[in-house]
C-alpha cells in the first residue's frame, strides 16, 4: 500500500507541542541554560562550560547523597514489593470485604506527602508523640532527630505505610484478571499453593508489577517533603537525599549553576535507572 | 478408573434453596459405568458444567453423595479424586515449555523423571506438538493452546475418570474430528471412564457409547445415540436431536386414534396417561413420506442440502419439516403419511407408550 504524505495532519499536532514545550521543554531549556553559565547576581550571565558538572561530578556531598538514594530506595522496593504481593494474594476476591479492602488501602495514597510527614514527625516525637512517648516509655532508646539510624527507620517505616498500598492495589487488579479456570485447572493439576503462585499469579501479575516497580522506584528516588518534614536532612546529613541537596544548593545557597547541573544529572540518573530496570524486566519477558 | 455413582445430587448456587426454580441441578440420580464413555449433552445453562465440576470436586454439590467405585468421596478434594478435566478454553502455564506443561500433573504428583519423559513424549506425539515441545507455551495459537489443555488432562494414566467440559470449542472442524477419533482411540486402549460435555449433537453422538441429555437442570434421557433418535423420551430430546428435530403437534387422543387439528389418525397402541395431560405427537422429519395419498399440507420452502431436501411445510396449521431424498418428487397437490412404528406419543411432555 502507498503511503500517503498529508502534510496538514502536522497541524493537528500543533496545540500539543505547544502546551509541552510550555510545560516541559521550556522550563527543561532554562535549567540547561543555568547549567553552562555563572552569575554574580544583576542578570549578567557568564558562559562556565562544563565546570559545574564536574564540581558537582567531584563533590563528595553529591556521591554520598546519592548512595543514600540508592540504599533507600533499594531498602524501599525490597518491602514495599513483597509486602504489596503479600497483602494483595491475602485480600479477599467477592463479598464486603472487597470495597472495605480497598477503600482502607486507598486512604494512606490520599494524603498529601507534607501531611504524611507532619503525621509521622509529632508520631515520633519522644516528648509528645505516641510512638515516641510510648517506646521511651516501655525502655527503648529512639530518637529520630539525634540517632541515624532511628531517622532511617522512621522514613523507611513512614514510605512502607505510605506507598504499599500503590503496590497493592496493582496486584490485586493483577490477580482478580485471571479467570477462575487457571485456579480449577491447578487443583486438577495437583499444584501446590506456591506453584500456583509461581506459575499463575507471579506471571498473570508481572504487568503490573513493572508498572509498580518502576513507580515506587522512581517516587522513592525523588523523596524530598517527608524527610525535610521529619529530618531537614539530618542528623547531619544523615537523611540529606539528592533532592534535598538540591534545594539547599539552589534556594539555601542560591548557587544557581550547580544546582542546575546537578538537577540535570539527577534528572538524567532517574531516567538511565528506569530505563534499564524497563528492558531488563521486559526483555526477560521477551526471550520467553 | 472407577465406577461413579451419583446418589441424589441436587446444587443450588445460592444459599437457602426452597423452591425447584432456586436449584441449578435439580436432583441427578444416575451410575456411571467403570469404562464407559460417556457424553453429556445439553443447551448452555441447562447444569452440565456444574454436574461435572461436582464430579472432579471443584464444586460441593448442595445435597446428595458422589461414590467412586462404591467409596463417598463427596467431601473429598480434587486432588484426593484423582480426576482429570479439560476446560472450554485453553489454560496453559505461560511461564513453561509446552514440554513442561505437560510434565507439570505428573511431577506435582511426584512421578519419577523417565515415566514422565515416557509419557510426556507419548502425548506430544499424539497432539502433534513434538517438534516445539522445548518452545514456551505462550506464542502458540488458541487450537494448540487447547491442545495442550487437552494433553494434560490425558498425560496421567492411573486416574479415576478424564472429565471434558466442551474441549473443542476452539479447535478448527477439520482438527475437531482428528481430536475426536483420537480420543475414542485413547479410550479404546486405555478404558478411562470418560465423560464429555458438549451442546454440539454430532460431538456427542460420534464420541459417547451412552448419551446423557440433560435439560434445565435434569436429566431428560440416557440412552445410546439410536435410542436418542428413535425413541425421545421427552419432547425436548426429540427435538434437540436431530437436524432439523422432531416435528411436535398438538394432538388429541381418545383410546389409540388423534386428532391432529381434524386430521385423524389411527395408533397400532393406546397411550395411557393422565386425564387433563396436554398430549402431542412427535414424529421425525425422516419418517414423514410426502405423496399423493394422505393427509394434505402446503409446502412453504424447499431447503436442498447435498443428498436430502429439507421440506418446509404448514400441516393442520402447524409447522412441519420434512425430509425427502435429493430425487424425490415434491408433487403439485401433496400429501404426507406418518411411519406409523415412528410415532411417539407424549403427554405433558414426557413419552408415553403402549410397549411400555
Amino acid at each position: 500500500m502507498e503511503k500517503t504524505w498529508n502534510n496538514k495532519a502536522w497541524f493537528m499536532v500543533l496545540p500539543v507541542l505547544v502546551l509541552v514545550a510550555f510545560s516541559a521543554v521550556i522550563p527543561l531549556m532554562t535549567v540547561v541554560n543555568y547549567s553552562v553559565q555563572d552569575t554574580f547576581g544583576n542578570n549578567e550571565f557568564f558562559w562556565a562550560g562544563t565546570d559545574w558538572f564536574i564540581q558537582v561530578l567531584q563533590s563528595d556531598r553529591f556521591w554520598d547523597a546519592l548512595q543514600r538514594n540508592l540504599l533507600f530506595s533499594g531498602i524501599i522496593l525490597a518491602i514495599e514489593i513483597p509486602l504489596g504481593i503479600l497483602i494483595a494474594l491475602n485480600m479477599p476476591k467477592k463479598g464486603l470485604g472487597v470495597p472495605v479492602c480497598l477503600v482502607l488501602m486507598s486512604l494512606p495514597l490520599l494524603i498529601p506527602w507534607n501531611v504524611v510527614g507532619t503525621i509521622w514527625q509529632v508520631f515520633g516525637r519522644v516528648d509528645i508523640g505516641l510512638l515516641g512517648y510510648t517506646l521511651a516509655a516501655i525502655g527503648i532508646p529512639y530518637n529520630y532527630v539525634n540517632n541515624v539510624l532511628d531517622a532511617w527507620i522512621t522514613l523507611i517505616v513512614m514510605d512502607v505505610w505510605h506507598w504499599t498500598s500503590l503496590v497493592v492495589l496493582l496486584c490485586y487488579a493483577g490477580l482478580v484478571s485471571i479467570p477462575d479456570a487457571y485456579y480449577q485447572a491447578a487443583k486438577i493439576d495437583g499444584a501446590s499453593r506456591w506453584a500456583v503462585f509461581r506459575y499463575i499469579q507471579l506471571p498473570k501479575m508481572k504487568r503490573v508489577l513493572l508498572i509498580a516497580f518502576l513507580l515506587r522506584f522512581m517516587d522513592s528516588f525523588m523523596i524530598y517533603t517527608e524527610p525535610f518534614v521529619i529530618t531537614g536532612g539530618g542528623p547531619g546529613n544523615a537523611t540529606t537525599f539528592l533532592s534535598i541537596d538540591l534545594v539547599k544548593t539552589a534556594i539555601g545557597q542560591f548557587d544557581l549553576g550547580p544546582a542546575a547541573a546537578l538537577s540535570l544529572i539527577y534528572f538524567l540518573i532517574i531516567l538511565l535507572l528506569s530505563w534499564i530496570f524497563y528492558t531488563v524486566m521486559t526483555n526477560s519477558d521477551a526471550q520467553s | 478408573m472407577a465406577r461413579i455413582n451419583l446418589d441424589h445430587i441436587r446444587h443450588a448456587y445460592g444459599p437457602n434453596p426452597t423452591k425447584p426454580s432456586d436449584y441449578s441441578l435439580k436432583e441427578v440420580h444416575h451410575e456411571w459405568n467403570d469404562g464407559g464413555a460417556y457424553a453429556l449433552l445439553g443447551p448452555s445453562g441447562c447444569g452440565k458444567t456444574t454436574l461435572l465440576n461436582i464430579i472432579s470436586g471443584l464444586l460441593q454439590p448442595s445435597e446428595g453423595k458422589i461414590l467412586f467405585d462404591g467409596k463417598d468421596v463427596t467431601n473429598l478434594s480434587t486432588q484426593e479424586r484423582n480426576i482429570a478435566q479439560v476446560f472450554q478454553f485453553p489454560v496453559i502455564y505461560d511461564t513453561m515449555t509446552v514440554y513442561d506443561n505437560l510434565a507439570f500433573p505428573l511431577r506435582n504428583r511426584r512421578v519419577p523423571e523417565t515415566e514422565v519423559d515416557r509419557r510426556v513424549t507419548e502425548i506430544l506425539e499424539m497432539i502433534g506438538l513434538s517438534d516445539r515441545a522445548k518452545k514456551k507455551a505462550q506464542g502458540l495459537t488458541a487450537d494448540q493452546k487447547q491442545k495442550i489443555s487437552l494433553g494434560r488432562g490425558l498425560v496421567r494414566s492411573d486416574v479415576s475418570a478424564i472429565l471434558f467440559d466442551e474441549p473443542l470449542t476452539v479447535i478448527d472442524p477439520h482438527m475437531k474430528w482428528v481430536l475426536r477419533s483420537q480420543l475414542k482411540r485413547l479410550h479404546k486402549q486405555f478404558g478411562f471412564t470418560m465423560v464429555y460435555v458438549t451442546h454440539d449433537q454430532t460431538e456427542a453422538l460420534t464420541f459417547a457409547d451412552k448419551v446423557v441429555v440433560m435439560y434445565d437442570g435434569e436429566i431428560v434421557q440416557i440412552g445410546t445415540p439410536a435410542e436418542l433418535f428413535e425413541k425421545p423420551k421427552h419432547t425436548f430430546v426429540g427435538y434437540f436431536i436431530g437436524s432439523p428435530g422432531m416435528n411436535v403437534l398438538p394432538a388429541k387422543i381418545d383410546g389409540s386414534s388423534v386428532d391432529l387439528d381434524g386430521q385423524t389418525l389411527a395408533l397400532s397402541f393406546a397411550p395411557k396417561f393422565a386425564a387433563g395431560a396436554k398430549t402431542e405427537l412427535g414424529i421425525r422429519p425422516e419418517f414423514v413420506r410426502l405423496g399423493r395419498e394422505g393427509m394434505p399440507v402446503t409446502i412453504s420452502k424447499v431447503e436442498d442440502i447435498g443428498r436430502q431436501k429439507i421440506v418446509r411445510a404448514s400441516f393442520a396449521n402447524r409447522p412441519i419439516a420434512i425430509v425427502v431424498h435429493e430425487d424425490g418428487e415434491i408433487p403439485a397437490e401433496p400429501k404426507i403419511t406418518f411411519d406409523p412404528a415412528a410415532i411417539n406419543i407424549y403427554a405433558d411432555s414426557w413419552r408415553v407408550g403402549g410397549e411400555a
